[in-house]
């Protein structure tokens, strides 16, 4: 994974069908990047819908989540309609993948990205990061400390 | 290994033997069916292992999918009022697939509440402060899915769906030395 301290690497994703979102206009706040393997599959249903619960939480420290996956934009539309989601998911799918390689969250083998998280300080600069074991949903806990000594 | 934050206290609803060398912690939703599937599975361990066992339930309602989770923590906190958490958690799980807001004033009377005060009750904000300040710790606790299980203070990351919890539990009887250093230092 990209070392705690750098600036976190730009790129321009689908957020929705239509919609394209920039890491840099996010700028100002804080930033949680949760990459995760797939749409549908057990374990990130279960992460994204945890996160989804958490909005008043990730608010409170000023952060923002986004999920990252290879899935298309419609597939992302769906997963997200059918969970309710309330933040973006993005769609690393073309080139696919490619901003998973640029974040070394990338895996060559199942074409899918790592389950890994990167909380980004309000400059855009990565403060911390954690890769999971892939079927591991690795709750909140983690990120909510991050965010506090961020904010201390 | 993720632990349980924070440990039992007096804000929680405690069933069983307090000083009991096996706790068990339960992060729930009233309306998951993963934790209906769950709570008779629960009752079975309590049932076997009776004295050696304390059990907690604390609050993960997930509210963006689950409308009526929420509703129910809270009732839970307003029956507790009454002296009746247990009875009131039994009954939703009883009747998941019929949880509803109406039903909830249903059960309330089915098991004898004082229903002009379990209705003040679940109004009051002390009491949904309370299934968010559980939320909260479940969140800081690692809890990663309903039902998430702590066993004297440790995430507890294996199957639950057969008896593998009860086995688990009764391992650690076995061991217990350790165990009971632990359930005493806990009980100071």
């Amino acid at each position: 994974m990209l070392a705690t301290g750098t600036k976190a690497p730009e790129f321009e994703l689908y957020s929705s069908p239509y919609q394209k979102i920039k890491l840099s206009e996010l700028k100002g706040k804080k930033i949680i990047l949760a990459f995760y393997p797939a749409d549908w599959s057990p374990v990130c249903g279960d992460q994204m819908s945890l996160y989804n619960e958490m909005e008043k939480y990730f608010d409170r420290h000023n952060a923002r989540i986004v999920g990252i996956s290879v899935d298309s934009r419609w597939c992302h539309l769906a997963f997200s309609q059918h969970n309710n989601f309330h933040f973006p998911l993005l769609a690393d799918f073309e080139p696919k993948g490619e901003v998973a390689s640029l974040y070394k969250v990338y895996n060559n083998e199942t074409g899918e990205c790592q389950r890994a998280l990167y909380v980004l300080d309000e400059n855009g600069i990565i403060r911390w990061s954690y890769l999971s074991p892939v079927g591991i949903n690795p709750g909140a806990d983690g990120i909510l400390s991050a965010l506090e000594q961020l904010d201390n | 290994m993720k632990q349980l934050i924070p440990v039992i206290n007096s804000n929680d609803h405690i069933y069983g033997n307090e000083k009991a060398l096996i706790e068990l912690v339960e992060y729930g939703d009233y309306q998951c069916p993963y934790c209906g599937l769950a709570y008779p599975i629960v009752k079975n361990i309590q049932q076997e292992l009776g004295a050696d066992l304390k059990f907690v339930f604390r609050n993960f309602p997930l509210s963006k999918v689950h409308p009526f989770a929420f509703a129910a923590a809270v009732a839970t906190e307003a029956a507790a009022l009454q002296n009746k958490f247990w009875e009131m958690h039994d009954i939703i799980f009883e009747n998941q697939e019929r949880l509803n807001i109406e039903n909830i004033i249903v059960f309330a009377e089915n098991i004898g509440l004082d229903l002009q005060q379990f209705k003040y009750n679940i109004q009051q904000k002390e009491q949904s402060v309370k299934v968010e300040r559980d939320f909260e710790s479940g969140l800081r606790s690692g809890v990663n899915r309903t039902p998430s299980f702590y066993i004297n203070g440790n995430k507890y990351e294996g199957e639950w769906r057969e008896s593998e919890l009860l086995q688990y539990m009764q391992g650690l009887l076995i061991a217990a030395p350790e165990t009971a250093q632990y359930a005493m230092l806990n009980n100071q």
